[in-house]
């Protein structure tokens, strides 16, 4: 439920061609540096992972290692969304490939998306920790895992929903003329997708900002098993009530993010421009590091010896596959057995996993699983504090941003650029403050979630108020729609759909922040409010497993009946009736 | 009037290069054919048009021909051997172009030649020969979304060109473009076809347009829907009666006309010719209502009434700007609802189409609802379930569902707008697109079921569902 409605990417790009002025020599230099230096960063972060593993790692809370955190953290985002991007490819491709295929790999990738990932974040850590003795690496997987899981699904969906959407006759024309796999991949399948792709990258890192700092900051039970990185510095900053440190890591963090967004992102989005396939006009996205790149002769050297050639050879031709689409191609037999031996092979998996679940969770008391629903409760109105919270301030401020085209144009790129600092980064020293006011951890715990969930809820308003046509705001003038009537007939209509979209995002945003925010260890003191999240938080430090499941297995469930039950079928009410055409 | 049909064919034929044996097609788990025991042969050196309404499955065809996907019965013959993927034989020039808008023109025309194996020099020196000949040099460098129309179409030309097909497909390839644009580019085509510069041996073109058809085809086919299948087969003209208009082009065009507005009736008499072994028609359950919205239809036969109720089809498509089977459409639609009356190629406004052109709103729909109750027997039908149904409603999935059993997918849901639309308009009934639900109107509706029960009653034998019983 991530895909937000892509931000409008305008169109007409420069390209390599015409009369630009070549870059100066000196800038061909710094970037030759830029590049030695991540990778002599690499070199040096994934020298560590292999380290023998100290029970209490302790986190220097000096300036001068903080390069070297903002190092480490980035490369553990940077690995994890790899994986994620070729897992995502992979997967779409291969759900789009047959019906049969995708009958069950959609419905799959559903529920994993509506799993909160923090309650797993113990388990995870303790089997890898345990899988790799000793070794830094476990620890480090852990928390790639995490991340991983956290910008797999919808980009997984994103390009899914991309290959669905082809027009028929661009895909008769690929096939017509006899594209081979590997080229209707990079001709076709990968342009068409590409937009959506980066928007929704965009929106994977900064879930995964959020992730990586949570699982930085991980401490399960006696043992600190704590990752160097941003989110531990801060934490230890806190910790050790260093308000010098607290001030430096937030600078660190924010320049990281504004550095990719500046050299990664915002190129990207710009190059990306030329894979619009509606010809409306709009203004060009900028970037001026996708200009230096464009015009660097060091690039252009590069791109002719090594992306060409091997550009060339993968498109060498082959045999094209012309039976693909041909049913008697594969026997009808052996689909049967196929499709006989996977079902099979599925539910036995589904089935001994209920089991040893059940059998698990069956050893637990009467009065926890009254504690579980108590708990649950407890959370479920924590969370809609935070929704409601959250989309008192975005509606308004989302309209009155996105209906304004000068002001979206704006605010836009900044809105994303603090979005994407991790509230989980800034929580412990939230606490310092918070935790003094009445209410304790109960007030601080929904301020959390409404940190970690309004950006969602924000970007789905701007994008639909944006993407209100101008006759229709010119009607409204017209026929004087002002104040309320002006929100009831025009604006909620229009940004209905988009609202459900972000308030589901959210919604699992919140659940998922519940178990980072209701239990917390801060300068050594264990403190706790009643909750589902801080249920599994606790049940994780006491290695209790039976509630750990339990907990988290009821977590799961809430989310998911939520989205069946209330948002898809909001969803589809907005979907039919509100929808602009 | 009997035209000289048994005139030589105007082109030497050839040897078949491409052939569809008795092919079926159903799409998906729809059993409902789409196209039903459809036999053609591509001869070398002929030029085949392929006419027909809308959803008749001409592009159906050429799917299976190009080897796209697999018929659902018989079989497609390439060279007298089963094709048993793509036509390696075949390119398509595409109605919306079907470009590549991150690709270069001079990219997009290299695409065939790519999976082809071309060498990277070869391929380059042959892709700006083909966008020479099509008359796009200069354009190399240049992104689809800069092009006009008329430009994008002339690289979608090349592309197919370019990798020298034995056989050319063009699915409407003009019909998306503005008419002069169309008929520059028609005329460049022949041009090219006739002077043999290009290696291609057989093209089938699909259109809508009778003049483009009779203009270009040696051989020209004209499909009938539901389900389609080829309803008659007509020899083109010799090459140098195509382009003036004199009598023979005429009885020809006029031919083509009749046949095309006469869907129900035996093709071969309406020429003329002597008639094939009739095609059984198989029995239907309801009357296929023409694709026609409420405001083409009111509009139409108010515009038919202010030029004094009397025209000629082919000059209504002329003088409304529309595609001559839109307007057939519309005409089937005033005639099935007894507002005007098709005689040979002339529109007759009836007496109640004149009062109807003429009414005021509230007196319009209620002759709408009245004639619309006499004569769609699907109308009937819905009110007559509605009156039924306890709580007056009516699910529109079962309505679907049964539709579905008497149309193809596409069709069934066809049949299901309109007769929405109609009945909407008409008051019988509301109809919520979120809950699928149809309600019977508290008045008109209610009315109206209450009639058609006594005459139900009055009459048992006048039932729903057999076809013809308002014809
Ligand atoms: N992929 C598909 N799945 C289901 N039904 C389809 C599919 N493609 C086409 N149809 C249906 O098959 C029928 C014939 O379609 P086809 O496109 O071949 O008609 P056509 O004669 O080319 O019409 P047009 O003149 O509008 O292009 C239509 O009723 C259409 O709805
Ligand atoms: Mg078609």
């Amino acid at each position: 439920m991530l895909q937000t409605q892509p931000i409008p990417a305008q169109a007409a790009a420069s390209d390599r061609r015409g009369g630009v002025r070549p870059t100066p020599w000196w800038m061909d230099v710094m970037l030759v540096l830029f590049v030695a230096a991540i990778a002599f960063g690499i070199a040096r972060a994934a020298a560590r992972w292999s380290t023998p593993l100290s029970p209490n790692v302790r986190i220097d809370t000096s300036i001068s290692q903080l390069p070297l955190y903002a190092g480490l953290s980035t490369l553990r985002m940077a690995v994890a969304y790899i994986l994620s991007l070729v897992f995502s490819l992979l997967y779409a491709r291969a759900a789009a490939a047959s019906k049969a295929a995708e009958r069950v790999m959609l419905p799959v990738l559903d529920i994993l998306q509506s799993i909160p990932i923090l309650s797993f974040m113990p388990g995870v850590v303790l089997a890898l920790a345990a899988a790799f003795p000793g070794r830094t690496i476990g620890l480090e997987l852990a928390a790639i895992l995490l991340i991983f899981s956290s910008q797999a699904w919808n980009l997984a969906f994103s390009f899914h929903q991309s290959l669905k959407t082809i027009p028929r006759e661009l895909s008769e024309a690929a096939d017509v003329y006899r594209l081979g796999i590997w080229q209707r991949f990079t001709r076709l399948e990968l342009p068409f997708g590409a937009i959506a792709l980066i928007q929704n990258s965009m929106m994977s890192w900064a879930g995964g900002w959020f992730f990586l700092m949570a699982s930085e900051q991980f401490v399960l039970g006696a043992n600190n098993l704590r990752l160097p990185g941003l989110g531990s510095y801060l934490a230890a900053a806190a910790d050790a009530r260093d308000t010098h440190a607290i001030i430096w890591g937030i600078v660190a963090l924010v320049t990281v993010i504004v550095a990719l967004d500046q050299v990664l992102w915002r190129p990207l989005v710009a190059w990306s421009d030329k894979f619009k396939f509606e010809q409306s006009g709009g203004d060009a996205s900028e970037s001026w590091m996708l200009d230096l790149l464009r015009n660097s002769t060091v690039v252009a050297w590069l791109h002719d010896h090594t992306v060409a050639p091997i550009e060339r050879s993968l498109d060498r031709p082959r045999e094209p596959l012309k039976l693909v689409r041909f049913k008697f191609v594969v026997p009808r037999w052996a689909r049967v057995l196929a499709g006989f031996v996977a079902i099979i092979a599925a539910s036995g998996l589904v089935i001994w996993g209920g089991l040893a679940a059940f059998h698990t969770v069956s050893g637990l008391a009467g009065r926890t699983w009254w504690t579980i629903v108590v708990a649950t409760l407890a959370t479920f109105g924590r969370t809609l504090a935070a929704l409601i919270i959250a989309t008192a301030w975005t509606v308004p401020f989302g309209v009155a941003v996105g209906m304004s085209p000068k002001w979206s144009r704006r605010l836009q790129p900044l809105v994303q650029v603090i979005a994407s600092i991790p509230a989980t980064a800034l929580f412990s020293v939230l606490l310092l403050v918070l935790l003094e006011l009445p209410g304790g951890l109960n007030i601080a715990a929904v301020a959390l979630m409404v940190l970690g969930t309004q950006w969602y809820i924000l970007f789905n308003v701007i994008a639909g108020a944006m993407a209100i046509p101008s006759d229709l705001k010119e009607a409204a003038g017209v026929y004087g729609l002002s104040g309320w009537r002006k929100w009831k007939l025009l604006i909620i209509p229009a940004i209905f759909p988009y609202l459900v979209t972000g308030l589901i995002t959210a919604t699992g945003g919140a659940w998922n922040a519940s178990i980072v925010s209701e239990y917390v260890i801060f300068a050594g003191r264990k403190i706790s409010t009643t909750g589902l999240g801080a249920l599994i938080a606790e049940a994780a430090d006491a290695q209790n497993f039976a509630l750990l499941l339990a907990s988290t297995l009821v977590m799961a469930a809430v989310v998911i009946l939520g989205n069946r039950l209330v948002w898809r079928k909001l969803y589809r009410v907005a979907e039919s009736r509100y929808r602009l055409e | 009037m009997t035209i000289a049909m048994e005139a030589p064919p105007s082109v030497e034929r050839g040897e078949v290069i491409l052939e569809a044996r008795s092919v079926d097609k159903y799409y998906g788990d729809d059993r409902t054919p789409v196209l039903d025991s459809v036999s053609v042969a591509l001869h070398s050196g002929e030029f085949v048009a392929l006419l027909g309404p809308s959803g008749s499955g001409k592009s159906t065809l050429l799917r299976l021909l190009s080897g796209l996907m697999p018929p659902s019965g018989g079989m497609v013959l390439s060279h007298g051997e089963e094709l048993t993927g793509i036509n390696p034989n075949v390119a398509i020039v595409f109605q919306s172009f079907a470009l590549f808008p991150w690709l270069t023109v001079l990219q997009n025309v290299e695409l065939g030649l790519l999976a082809a194996g071309v060498p990277v020099e070869q391929r380059r020196e042959r892709a700006v020969a083909a966008i020479d000949l099509i008359g796009l040099d200069g354009y190399e460098e240049a992104f689809p979304k800069e092009l006009s129309g008329g430009m994008k179409q002339r690289v979608g030309f090349a592309r197919a060109l370019v990798v020298q097909p034995e056989v050319l497909f063009m699915d409407e390839p003009f019909s998306a473009l503005d008419v002069l644009t169309g008929e520059t580019l028609r005329a460049e085509l022949q041009e090219l076809w006739n002077s043999k510069s290009m290696p291609t041996r057989a093209v089938l073109l699909v259109t809508h347009n009778i003049d483009e058809a009779v203009t270009l085809a040696d051989r020209i086919l004209v499909f009938g829907a539901n389900p389609g299948h080829i309803r008659i087969e007509l020899p083109g003209l010799p090459a140098h009666e195509r382009m003036h208009h004199g009598p023979a082009r005429q009885h020809l065009v006029d031919a083509i006309y009749r046949v095309m507005t006469n869907p129900g009736e035996d093709a071969s008499m309406l020429v003329g010719q002597p008639s094939a072994p009739a095609r059984a028609e198989r029995p239907r359950r309801y009357q296929v209502l023409p694709d026609v919205g409420i405001d083409d239809l009111t509009g139409f036969v108010q515009y038919l009434s202010s030029i004094g109720g009397r025209a000629n089809v082919h000059d209504l498509a002329r003088d409304l700007q529309l595609r001559s089977d839109d307007v057939l459409a519309i005409v089937e639609a005033s005639d099935l609802l007894g507002f005007a009356d098709l005689q040979d190629r002339a529109v007759l406004l009836t007496q109640p189409g004149v009062e109807f052109a003429d009414a005021e709103l509230d007196a319009e729909k209620a002759m709408f609802r009245h004639f619309a109750l006499a004569h769609v027997s699907l109308l009937r039908h819905i009110v007559r379930e509605l009156d039924a149904s306890p709580s007056a409603t009516l699910d529109s999935d079962r309505l679907m569902e049964e539709l579905e059993e008497a149309f193809s997918g596409g069709e069934a849901r066809r049949q299901f707008e309109t007769v929405v639309d109609w009945g909407r308009y008409a008051e019988l009934f509301s109809y919520d697109d979120a809950s699928g639900e149809l309600r019977l109107d508290p008045e008109s509706g209610v009315g109206a079921a209450d009639a058609l029960r006594e005459a139900m009653t009055a009459d048992s034998s006048a039932t729903w569902s057999v076809d013809g019983d308002d014809n």
